[in-house]
C-alpha cells in the first residue's frame, strides 16, 4: 500500500500536515495514562495528596521505585515485588512453551490434513476463547485437587495452558491455511511423514506467528491475576498477586507512588516485550495470519 | 565375611523406620498455612509479632497473603483451596460465615484451648458465640473494631463555630454552618460498604440500639418496611446533602485525608480511620476529635477480625494451630497487633494504657455495652447476616442514596424483599 | 520424479494408515481438552444453576428457579444491558479507530515504528493497571476536569465516572484505550498484504484516495475484521478486572457486567447457585451472537 503513486501538489502537503497532526494527537491519548503513571511514582506522597494528578513533580524521587521493588509490604513479607518474578517466569515460560507447540501441531493438522469435520473441530475449541475464568474457577478447583496438582505450580501452568490452546490454534490455523497446500502435497508424494514435513517445511516460514503466539500469551499469562491467586500456594505466587497485596490492602495505609512504582516494575516484561518485538509481531501478523 | 540375615534384616528395618519417621517429619513440619490479608506496612508489621511468637515456640509460619475487598479475594481463594481439596491450617475468617464453614465440617475443635486459657470467661457472650460453631470454638478472635465512630478535624470545627454532634439533628446542624465556612461538611468515598456503613450508623442514630437489632439484624420484615425504616432512609438520605460532588467511588481513606487536611469536617467510619490519623503523625483528642456516631452513645457496633482453624489429620500441625490460637488471644500480641490496627483487644481484661484516648474510650464503651446491652454487630461489615442477604441489602442502599428520584418508602420495601429473596 | 507417483499409489501399509491417522491423534489431547475443561465445565455450571448452592456446591435441586430469581434481579438486567451498550461500543470503535489509524500510518510516515509501539503498548498492560491509572485520570477532583478547569476554564465537565448514567461510557474509554492498538496492528498488517497491483490499477482508473479505501482496500480487510471482532469480543465478555479497577461496579452498580455479577454472587455473597445460572445466560447470549457470525465466516472463506 505504501508503493502507491503520489501527487505532492499544495492541497497534498497540508493533507500530510493534518495527518501527522492527528497521528500525534492520537499518541497523546495513549502516552497520557504512562506519563501519569510515571509522574506519580516520582512524586513523595506529600505532593500526591495536594496536587492534581496532572501536576508536574515538585521534587522528584526514585525512593518509590526502590521501595517497592524491594521493601513494600505484601503481607507479612515487605520484601517488595522483585523477589516474585522468578515465580511469575517459572510459570509462563513453560506454559507459553507448551501451548505455543500444541497450537502449532493443531493449526497443522487441521489446515495441511484435512479430514471430515476438521473445520467443526476448529469451531469446537475455538469456543475456549469465550469463557470468563470466573466461570472454571471452582470446577477447575475441583480438576486439580482430583489430579493432586492443588496449588503447585504445575497445576497453574496446566491451567495456563489449557485455556491458552484456543488462541494459539486459532493464530497458527489462520497463518497456515496461508501457506500454499502444493509444498505439502508434494512432500506427502514423496513419502515424508506427519512430524517430517512439520519439521522441514512448515516450522522454517513459522517464525512470524510464533511470535505473534509467544507475545501474545506471554502477555496474558503474565498479566492473568484469579487463576494465579486461587491455584498458588504462599511460595509460588506469582508478581500479579504480589502487586495486588500491595495495591488493595484494605484498611491500611496507601501509598499511591508505591502503588504505581510496583504496577510500572510488574508490567515490564510485557512492556519490554511489546516494545522490543512490536516489529516482528505486525511483521507476523502481515505474514498471512490475518488473510483467512 | 557373610552377616547373618536376621541381623542384617533388622538393622535394614531399624534404618528404614529411622528414615521414614526422619522424611515424615520434614514433610509435615509442625507449620501453619494461614490466609490472610493483613497486607500494609502497619498491619504485616503487627501480624508479625504472632508469627515470631509462634516461632519461638517452635513452629513454623507459612504466610498466604491475599489483599482486597475486606477479604472477598481471600475467601475466593479460600473456597477455591476447599474445592481443591486441600484449605490452609488457618484463614482470616470472621463472623456468620464461620458458620457456614463449620456446617460443612470443616473447621476444627479449638475446645482443647479455649477450656484451658478460660476464653468463656474471658470474652463477652455475644463474641464467644461467633467464634463458636455447634457449641464448640472454631476460632479465635483478633481485634474489635468499632464501626459507628465519627471524626473531625477541629480547626474546621472552630472556624465554623460548632461543635461535636451528639444527634443527627446537630450533625445536620453543624454541617450547614460546615458548609457556611467553605468547607465540606461530611467526607465520604461512595462505594457500596462506605454507604452501608454510613447507613447502619443512621439507623442505630436515628431509631436507637433495639430497632437496629430487629430489623438489621434479625431481619424482621415488618421492621425494614415500617415508618422507622422509612424515617431513617430520609435521615440517611439527607446526609448526602453534606457531601461533596466527588464522592462516588473514592476510596475510604481519601475521605479521611480530606479531614486530615481540613478540606471537610467530618467523617463517618469505622476505628481503623485512626490509622490514617497516626500515621499523618496527629494525636486523638488534641489534631482530631472522635466520638460515637450522632445518637448511638449507647451502642457499640463491632467488626471482629478472627482466625479460623480448620480440621487436619496430623497432630503436629494440630498442635501448631492450638499454639497459633492460644498465642493471639495473649496480652503480647493482643496488644502490639491493636496498637498498630487502630482496634482495640479482644480480651477486655488488657491494660489500655498505652492505647490513645479513642481507644480507651473504645474500650470503655465495649465492656459496658457488654454488661448493659447495645453491643450489636455491623451488618455492613459482614458480622450480623448472611453474605447474600448482606449484598442484597447493599444493593438497595447503595442504589437509593444514589438515586435522586427513589422514594423511602419504595427502598423500605425492596429492603423487605432483599431479606426475603435472598434466601432460597 | 516419474517413480513417486506408483510408489504412494502400492502402498497402502500399516504406517500410512497410521499417518492418516496421526493428525488426529495429535488433534485429540487439544479435542479432550476442550471436551472437558471447556464444555464439561459449561455442563458442570448449568448442573450447578439448577440447584441452591450457597458458598460450595451442592446438589440440592430446585429446576429452574435460579433463572427466575435472575430475570426478576434488577441488578441483572443492569448488566446484561451494560453488556451490549460496552460490548458494542467497544468493538465498534476499536475497529474503526484501529483502522483509521492503521490507514494513516500506511502512508509511508517518518517514525512510524515509534507510532506504532506508542499506539501498541497498551495491550501489554493488564486491565487493572488500566483501570486504576483510568480511575486517576477520570476523577473529577483529581484528573482531567480539574486539569482543565486549571487551564481557565472553570465550568468544563468531565465527571461521567460519578454520573450513574454516563459511567458505562468511561469502561469504553480505558477498555479502547487498551485494545485498539493491537486492532491497528492487525489492520496494518491486512493493509500491508493487500496486492499493490489492485490499487495501482485503481489509481490508474482515477479513483481518489479514500474511494480506493472504500470500495477496494475494506473488502480485502474483511478477514482482519473477523480476527479482530473475535479477540475484541473476548475481550468484552471476560471484562472483570477493569470494571473491578475502573469503577468497582459503581456508582451503586451502574456498570457492573455479567462477569462481576457472577462473581459478586457466586463468591461474594455466596450465592453459587445464581451465579452458575447468571453465567450460563451469559455465556448463551454470547454464543447466540457469535455462532451465526462465525458461520458465515467460516463458510464465506474457502481455503486451499
Amino acid at each position: 500500500m505504501a508503493n502507491v503513486i503520489r501527487r505532492q501538489t499544495p492541497a497534498a502537503k497540508l493533507w500530510r500536515g493534518v495527518l501527522y497532526a492527528v497521528l500525534v494527537i492520537a499518541a497523546l491519548f495513549y502516552v497520557l495514562p504512562l506519563v501519569v503513571m510515571l509522574m506519580t511514582s516520582i512524586k513523595p506522597l506529600s505532593e500526591i495528596s495536594a496536587g492534581t494528578l496532572l501536576s508536574l513533580p515538585q521534587n522528584p524521587t526514585l525512593a518509590p521505585w526502590t521501595k517497592a521493588w524491594g521493601e513494600a509490604c505484601t503481607g507479612m513479607r515487605c520484601e517488595g515485588v522483585g523477589g516474585y518474578f522468578w515465580n511469575s517466569f517459572a510459570i509462563v515460560i513453560p506454559a507459553v512453551l507448551i501451548s505455543t507447540a500444541v497450537g502449532a501441531l493443531n493449526g497443522y493438522a487441521l489446515t495441511k490434513w484435512r479430514f471430515k469435520g476438521s473445520e467443526l473441530v476448529f469451531a469446537l475449541m475455538l469456543f475456549g476463547c469465550f469463557i470468563p475464568f470466573q466461570v472454571v474457577l471452582l470446577p477447575m478447583a475441583q480438576t486439580l485437587g482430583w489430579l493432586g496438582l492443588s496449588s503447585s505450580r504445575a497445576g497453574l501452568i496446566l491451567v495456563h495452558v489449557v485455556f491458552g490452546i484456543a488462541f494459539t490454534t486459532l493464530f497458527f490455523r489462520n497463518f497456515y491455511v496461508g501457506i500454499p497446500n502444493e509444498l505439502v502435497s508434494a512432500a506427502k508424494l514423496d513419502g515424508a511423514g506427519f512430524f517430517r514435513i512439520f519439521w522441514r517445511i512448515l516450522l522454517p516460514v513459522s517464525a512470524p506467528i510464533i511470535v505473534v503466539s509467544v507475545i501474545w500469551q506471554f502477555t496474558q499469562i503474565w498479566n492473568d491475576f484469579l487463576f494465579g491467586v486461587a491455584f498458588s500456594a504462599h511460595d509460588t505466587q506469582p508478581v500479579t498477586v504480589a502487586l495486588n497485596n500491595l495495591v488493595n490492602t484494605s484498611t491500611g495505609v496507601r501509598e499511591y507512588n508505591v502503588d504505581m512504582a510496583a504496577a510500572m516494575i510488574a508490567a515490564l516484561p510485557t512492556l519490554v516485550v511489546y516494545v522490543l518485538a512490536g516489529k516482528y509481531f505486525v511483521r507476523g501478523l502481515t505474514a498471512g495470519s490475518v488473510k483467512g | 565375611m557373610r552377616i547373618p540375615l536376621p541381623v542384617f534384616k533388622k538393622s535394614a528395618l531399624a534404618l528404614a523406620l529411622a528414615a521414614g519417621t526422619a522424611l515424615a517429619s520434614t514433610a509435615q513440619a509442625n507449620e501453619v498455612e494461614v490466609l490472610h490479608w493483613w497486607t500494609s506496612g502497619g498491619e504485616a508489621r503487627a501480624a508479625n509479632v504472632l508469627k515470631e511468637l509462634l516461632e519461638a515456640e517452635g513452629y513454623g509460619w507459612q504466610d498466604f497473603a491475599v489483599a482486597g475487598g475486606g477479604g472477598e479475594t481471600a475467601m475466593t481463594v479460600l473456597k477455591s483451596r476447599a474445592m481443591s481439596g486441600n484449605p490452609p491450617s488457618a484463614a482470616q475468617i470472621k463472623g456468620p460465615e464461620i458458620q457456614e464453614w463449620g456446617e460443612l465440617g470443616l473447621l476444627g475443635d479449638l475446645n482443647e484451648v479455649a477450656d484451658a486459657e478460660g476464653w468463656n470467661d474471658l470474652l463477652p457472650e455475644i463474641v464467644a458465640d461467633i467464634m463458636r460453631y455447634d457449641g464448640q470454638y472454631v476460632a479465635v478472635p483478633a481485634n474489635v473494631h468499632r464501626v459507628n465512630w465519627l471524626w473531625a478535624n477541629p480547626d474546621v470545627l472552630e472556624a465554623a463555630g460548632v461543635e461535636m454532634p451528639t444527634t443527627l439533628d446537630e450533625l445536620f446542624a453543624a454541617g450547614e454552618a460546615i458548609r457556611e465556612a467553605g468547607f465540606v461538611p461530611l467526607a465520604h468515598g461512595g462505594q457500596s460498604w462506605q454507604d452501608a456503613t454510613v447507613f447502619e450508623s443512621v439507623v442505630l442514630g436515628s431509631q436507637g440500639t433495639e430497632f437496629y437489632q430487629q430489623a438489621l439484624v434479625e431481619l424482621d420484615p415488618e421492621a425494614l418496611g415500617g415508618e422507622q425504616m422509612v424515617a431513617a432512609l430520609e435521615d440517611f438520605k439527607r446526609l448526602r446533602e453534606l457531601m461533596d460532588e466527588g464522592m462516588p467511588g473514592r476510596d475510604w481513606n481519601i475521605a479521611t485525608a480530606m479531614v486530615i487536611e481540613g478540606v471537610a469536617g467530618f467523617q463517618l467510619m469505622g476505628d481503623w480511620a485512626k490509622g490514617e490519623f497516626t500515621a499523618a503523625g496527629l494525636t486523638a483528642g488534641e489534631d482530631y476529635l472522635c466520638a460515637a456516631a450522632p445518637g448511638t452513645e449507647d451502642a457499640f457496633t463491632f467488626n471482629i477480625d478472627s482466625l479460623a482453624m480448620f480440621r487436619v489429620t496430623d497432630d503436629a500441625e494440630r498442635e501448631a494451630q492450638h499454639t497459633l490460637a492460644r498465642l493471639v488471644l495473649e496480652p503480647t500480641f493482643q496488644e502490639a497487633f491493636n496498637l498498630a490496627k487502630g482496634s482495640i483487644p479482644a480480651r477486655p481484661d488488657l491494660d489500655m494504657s498505652e492505647f490513645d484516648s479513642c481507644a480507651q474510650q473504645s474500650m470503655a464503651d465495649f465492656q459496658s455495652t457488654a454488661d448493659e446491652g447495645g453491643l450489636v454487630p455491623s451488618m455492613a461489615h459482614g458480622m450480623a447476616v448472611r453474605a447474600d442477604v448482606q449484598g442484597a441489602i447493599f444493593d438497595v442502599v447503595t442504589n437509593y442514596f444514589n438515586d435522586a428520584d427513589m422514594p423511602a418508602e419504595e427502598a423500605a420495601q425492596r429492603l423487605v424483599s432483599a431479606a426475603e429473596a435472598a434466601s432460597f | 520424479m516419474s517413480e513417486t507417483p506408483t510408489r504412494t499409489a502400492l502402498r497402502p501399509t500399516a504406517s500410512g494408515r497410521l499417518q492418516a491417522w496421526l493428525p488426529r491423534l495429535v488433534l485429540a489431547p487439544s479435542v479432550a481438552v476442550s471436551l472437558f475443561f471447556v464444555y464439561g465445565f459449561m455442563l458442570w455450571t448449568f448442573v450447578l444453576s439448577l440447584t441452591s448452592s450457597r458458598m460450595l456446591p451442592s446438589y440440592d435441586f430446585v429446576g429452574f428457579g435460579q433463572y427466575a430469581r435472575l430475570m426478576a434481579n434488577e441488578r441483572w438486567w443492569v448488566a446484561s444491558t451494560n453488556l451490549m451498550i460496552f460490548g458494542t461500543l467497544f468493538i465498534v470503535i476499536c475497529l474503526v479507530l484501529g483502522a483509521l489509524l492503521a490507514m494513516l500510518l500506511d502512508q509511508k510516515i517518518r517514525q512510524e515504528g515509534a507510532l506504532r509501539t506508542v499506539y501498541l503498548y497498551p495491550m501489554a498492560l493488564s486491565f487493572i493497571v488500566t483501570g486504576v491509572v483510568w480511575k486517576w485520570l477520570l476523577n473529577p477532583q483529581l484528573g482531567i476536569q480539574a486539569m482543565v478547569r486549571s487551564w481557565g476554564f472553570e465550568s468544563f465537565e468531565f465527571d461521567w465516572i460519578v454520573d450513574p448514567d454516563m459511567a458505562v461510557y468511561t469502561l469504553v474509554i480505558a477498555a479502547v484505550w487498551q485494545a485498539s492498538g493491537f486492532v491497528m496492528a492487525l489492520f496494518l498488517a491486512g493493509l500491508r498484504g493487500i496486492d499493490d497491483s489492485i490499487i495501482k490499477a485503481a489509481q490508474l482508473d482515477g479513483a481518489s484516495l479514500p474511494r480506493i479505501y472504500w470500495r477496494v482496500v475494506m473488502p480485502c480487510l474483511r478477514p482482519v475484521v473477523f480476527s479482530a471482532v473475535m479477540i475484541l469480543a473476548h475481550i468484552a465478555i471476560k471484562s472483570f478486572d477493569l470494571v473491578v479497577a475502573l469503577t468497582g461496579g459503581g456508582p451503586g452498580y451502574a456498570t457492573d457486567l455479567p462477569a462481576t455479577f457472577m462473581y459478586t454472587h457466586a463468591f461474594n455473597r455466596a450465592q453459587i447457585g445464581l451465579g452458575s445460572a447468571s453465567a450460563m445466560l451469559m455465556l448463551g447470549g454470547v454464543l447466540a451472537i457469535l455462532i451465526p457470525y462465525l458461520y458465515s465466516e467460516l463458510r464465506s472463506r474457502k481455503h486451499g
